[in-house]
C-alpha cells in the first residue's frame, strides 16, 4: 500500500472540511479524487503532504506515518499545489536547480525522470517562470515536483485553467510517470479526466461518496439514462422537472440527461407528455452513463 | 551547508532582479541621509522679531541694535501699539515681541534697574524655550555694557567681581548638529531597511504560495531562516559602510573610535532587527500587514531612541520602555564610538544587552516559524 488513510477528519473553525475520510492507494496506482470545488480535495492533499495536521485519524504515505515520520515523507513525496507556486522571478532552470538542491540532489541525477517533460520547456530555460504560458508553468511545476524522484506524487488540480490541448498532453505525461512506478494521487473537478485514472474516489462536502474503478462506477449506475433534447431547452428542463415520474434532470452538453423513477419506463410516454407541453423538435434516446452521471446520482 | 549557500544565492538573485526594490534599498537611504542630516537641527535661526519701543531714546535704540546685529533674529518691524503686535502674533507673522517701556533710559539711569516686556509664541514649546534663552542672553550682555557706560568713577571702587562661565563642549566642540545627527540618522536607515526587508520577505513567499512548496521539502527550519536572513545582514552592513563613507566625505564627521568595534557591534545589532522582522513575518499573512506592524514598531523605536528627544527627559515608565529599544543602544554606541572614541569596555553594557536581545528575538523567530499549519 502506498497511501493508507483511515478516518481522517479536519475542521477549520466551524467548517468541517474532511469528515472521516478513509481510502487506500496501491503501489504504482493512478488514483483520482473527483469532486466539485470546496469538496475538501485540497485540504486532504495538504494533510497528506504534512502541511496540515489532521484533527483525527491516521494515515501513512509511502509506508511512513504522517505524524511520526513527517520528515521522511517530505523527502519521498512530490507535491504540485493547485496554485502555481514557484519563484516567478527566477528562470526555469534556476527554479529547477533550486528545488534539486533543497532536496539534496542535482538535475543530472534524476534527469531521466523529468526528461520527457523538461525537453518541452528547455528552449525557454533562461526565461523567468512568471513569463511562461499556463501550460508551460504546469510542466515546470511538475518537473520541480519530480526532481527528487519521489515515490508518491500529489497533483492538486493540475489541469484547472489549462487549455484542452495542454490538458490532454498533461494526462499523457501523468500516464508515463505511472509507468515508471510512481504512485500518483491526482485531484480534478473535471469528470472526463476521471476515466483516465485506475481508481477514483468521488468526494463531496468532505465525505467520500464512492471508491471504485471508473468502469465499475459506470457499470453500477442503477438507472437507464436518456438524452433528451428539444428546441426550447429552458422550457424542456422546466417541463421535465415538473414531470411526476422524473428522478433526475440536469443539462449535459447539448442534451438534458433524464432518468425515470419507474423501472418499466417507456420513452413514448414522455414524448407525449412533452408534446402536451407544446415543445417541438423532441428527441429521446437512451445513452451510456458517464462518471458525471454517477456523481450526480450520488450527490443529489 | 550547500543548501544554505543556494538559498542565499537565490535570495540575492531575487533582490537584484526586483527593479522596484533595488533603488529603495540603496538609493533611498542615501538620499534620506543627505537630506535629513542637513535639515534636522535643533538650532533655531531666523526668528521673526518685532518690538514696541515706547521710549525711543538712544539707549532703547542701542538695545534693538543688538537684536538686529544677531544672526538669530530677523528684526521685522516695530508696532505702535500692543494690540497690533498681538494680532500679528495671532496670525503667526511674528515669533517674539519685545516691549520697551516708556522712560526706559531714564529709569535705568536713576534706579539702575528696569523691566522689559517679552512675548513669545509658544506653540512649539521647545522652540520657545530656546528663543527665550537667546533674548535673555542678548539683554544680559547689553546690560553689562550699559552698566559700564553709566557707571561713575566712584562706583568703580565698589565694583563686584564678576563670575563668568565659559562652556567647553567636549566631543563636539562647535556644537555642530551634523556631527551629532549623522551617526543617529545612519542608525535609523540601517534599521529601517533591514527591518522592512526581513519583515516582508517570508510573508511574500506566503503570499505567492512558494512557502507551501518549500514546506513540503525536507529543508530544515534553521537552514531556511539562515539562508533568508543572511542576505539582509550583508545589505545592512553594506548600508553602514556606504553611510560611513558619506558621513566622512560629505559631512566630515570625525570618526574618533575604532571602525572594527563599530562593525562588530552592528553585526550583532542587525541580527536583533532581522529577528524582529522575521517574527513579524511569521505572524502576518500579507506584506501589507507586515509593513504596518513594522512601521508601528519603527515609529516607537525612532521617537524613543533618544535621537530627537533626550531619554533623560522622558517620564520614568517611558524610560523603562526604552530599555527594550534596540535603536537606543545603537544610537548610543555609534555616538560613543564615533565621536568619543569609546573602547569595547565602555560599550560593554550596550553590547551585552544587544547580544542577549539578538538571541531572544531570533530564538522566538525560529520557534514561531512553523512548516506545518
Amino acid at each position: 500500500m502506498s497511501i493508507v488513510v483511515s478516518n481522517i477528519s479536519k475542521s477549520y473553525k466551524t467548517v468541517k472540511a474532511l469528515k472521516n475520510i478513509s481510502f487506500e492507494v496501491n503501489e504504482g496506482e493512478l488514483f483520482g479524487l473527483i469532486g466539485p470545488d470546496g469538496a475538501g480535495k485540497t485540504t486532504l492533499f495538504r494533510v497528506l503532504t504534512t502541511l496540515l495536521i489532521a484533527d483525527e485519524g491516521k494515515a501513512t504515505v509511502a509506508g511512513y506515518d504522517l505524524l511520526k515520520d513527517y520528515k521522511t515523507i517530505r523527502e519521498s513525496v512530490g507535491y504540485m499545489p493547485g496554485r502555481f507556486s514557484l519563484y516567478q522571478d527566477l528562470t526555469v532552470e534556476e527554479n529547477l536547480k533550486f528545488f534539486a538542491t533543497i532536496f539534496g540532489t542535482t538535475i543530472a541525477e534524476n534527469y531521466d525522470l523529468i526528461k520527457d517533460i523538461y525537453v518541452q520547456i528547455e528552449p525557454f530555460k533562461t526565461r523567468r517562470a512568471g513569463k511562461l504560458s499556463g501550460g508551460m508553468k504546469q510542466k515546470l511545476a511538475l518537473s520541480c515536483a519530480l526532481i527528487h524522484k519521489p515515490k508518491v506524487l500529489f497533483l492538486d488540480e493540475p489541469t484547472t485553467g489549462v487549455d484542452p490541448v495542454s490538458r490532454k498532453e498533461f494526462w499523457e505525461m501523468i500516464k508515463r510517470l505511472q509507468q515508471k512506478g510512481i504512485t500518483i494521487l491526482v485531484s480534478t473537478p473535471y469528470m472526463d479526466e476521471a476515466a483516465l485514472c485506475d481508481r477514483i474516489a468521488l468526494i463531496q462536502d468532505g465525505t467520500i461518496l464512492q471508491i471504485d474503478t471508473p468502469e465499475a462506477i459506470i457499470k453500477h449506475y442503477p438507472k437507464a439514462i436518456y438524452n433528451v433534447s428539444a428546441d426550447n431547452m429552458y422550457q424542456l428542463i422546466e417541463s421535465l422537472k415538473a414531470y411526476e415520474h422524473s428522478h433526475s434532470v440536469y443539462p449535459f452538453g447539448e442534451f438534458v440527461h433524464y432518468t425515470d423513477k419507474r423501472t418499466g419506463f417507456d420513452p413514448k410516454q414522455l414524448k407525449k407528455y412533452l408534446e402536451e407541453k407544446k415543445l417541438a423538435g423532441i428527441s429521446i434516446e437512451i445513452t451510456q452513463p458517464t462518471i458525471e452521471d454517477a456523481f450526480m446520482e450520488l450527490a443529489i | 551547508m550547500k543548501t544554505i549557500g543556494f538559498i542565499i544565492q537565490k535570495e540575492f538573485k531575487q533582490i537584484f532582479r526586483n527593479k522596484g526594490m533595488l533603488p529603495i534599498i540603496f538609493v533611498m537611504p542615501m538620499v534620506q541621509l543627505l537630506i535629513l542630516a542637513n535639515a534636522a537641527t535643533f538650532e533655531i535661526k531666523n526668528i521673526k522679531f518685532a518690538y514696541l519701543d515706547h521710549d525711543r531714546t538712544p539707549t532703547s535704540r542701542a538695545l534693538l541694535e543688538k537684536f538686529t546685529a544677531s544672526t538669530y533674529f530677523n528684526v521685522l518691524t516695530d508696532y505702535a501699539s500692543g494690540k497690533q503686535a498681538n494680532s500679528a502674533m495671532l496670525k503667526g507673522d511674528v515669533d517674539v515681541v519685545l516691549e520697551i517701556p516708556p522712560y526706559f533710559e531714564k529709569d535705568l539711569m536713576n534706579d539702575k534697574h528696569n523691566q522689559l516686556g517679552l512675548t513669545i509664541n509658544a506653540i512649539d514649546g521647545a522652540t520657545a524655550g530656546v528663543e527665550s534663552v537667546y533674548v535673555s542672553q542678548i539683554v544680559q550682555s547689553f546690560n553689562k555694557n550699559i552698566r559700564t557706560e553709566l557707571m561713575q568713577v566712584s562706583d568703580n571702587l565698589v565694583r563686584p567681581i564678576q563670575i563668568t562661565t565659559i562652556p567647553s563642549f567636549w566631543y563636539n566642540e562647535t556644537l555642530n548638529y551634523k556631527t551629532f545627527m549623522v551617526p543617529g540618522i545612519l542608525v535609523l536607515l540601517v534599521t529601517m531597511i533591514t527591518l522592512f526587508l526581513s519583515g516582508m520577505n517570508i510573508v511574500r513567499e506566503k503570499e505567492i504560495g512558494t512557502l507551501e512548496q518549500i514546506n513540503v521539502t525536507p529543508i530544515l527550519k534553521k537552514q531556511f531562516i539562515i539562508g533568508k536572513l543572511f542576505p539582509f545582514w550583508i545589505i545592512g552592513m553594506g548600508l553602514l559602510t556606504i553611510g560611513l563613507i558619506i558621513a566622512k566625505l560629505v559631512f566630515d564627521i570625525p570618526i574618533v573610535g575604532s571602525l572594527a568595534l563599530m562593525y562588530a557591534y552592528t553585526s550583532i545589532y542587525i541580527f536583533v532587527v532581522l529577528g524582529i522582522g522575521l517574527f513579524i513575518s511569521n505572524f502576518t499573512d500579507t506584506q501589507q500587514q507586515a509593513m504596518f506592524i513594522a512601521w508601528f514598531f519603527m515609529v516607537i523605536f525612532i521617537l524613543m531612541s533618544g535621537l530627537f528627544t533626550p531619554i533623560e527627559s522622558m517620564p520614568e515608565w517611558a524610560q523603562a520602555i526604552t530599555e527594550f529599544n534596540p535603536i537606543k543602544y545603537f544610537v548610543e554606541v555609534m555616538r560613543m564610538v564615533m565621536l568619543k572614541g569609546s573602547s569595547f569596555t565602555d560599550i560593554l553594557p550596550q553590547f551585552a544587552k544587544t547580544l542577549v536581545y539578538a538571541f531572544i528575538m531570533n530564538g522566538l523567530a525560529v520557534w514561531s516559524y512553523k512548516k506545518t499549519s
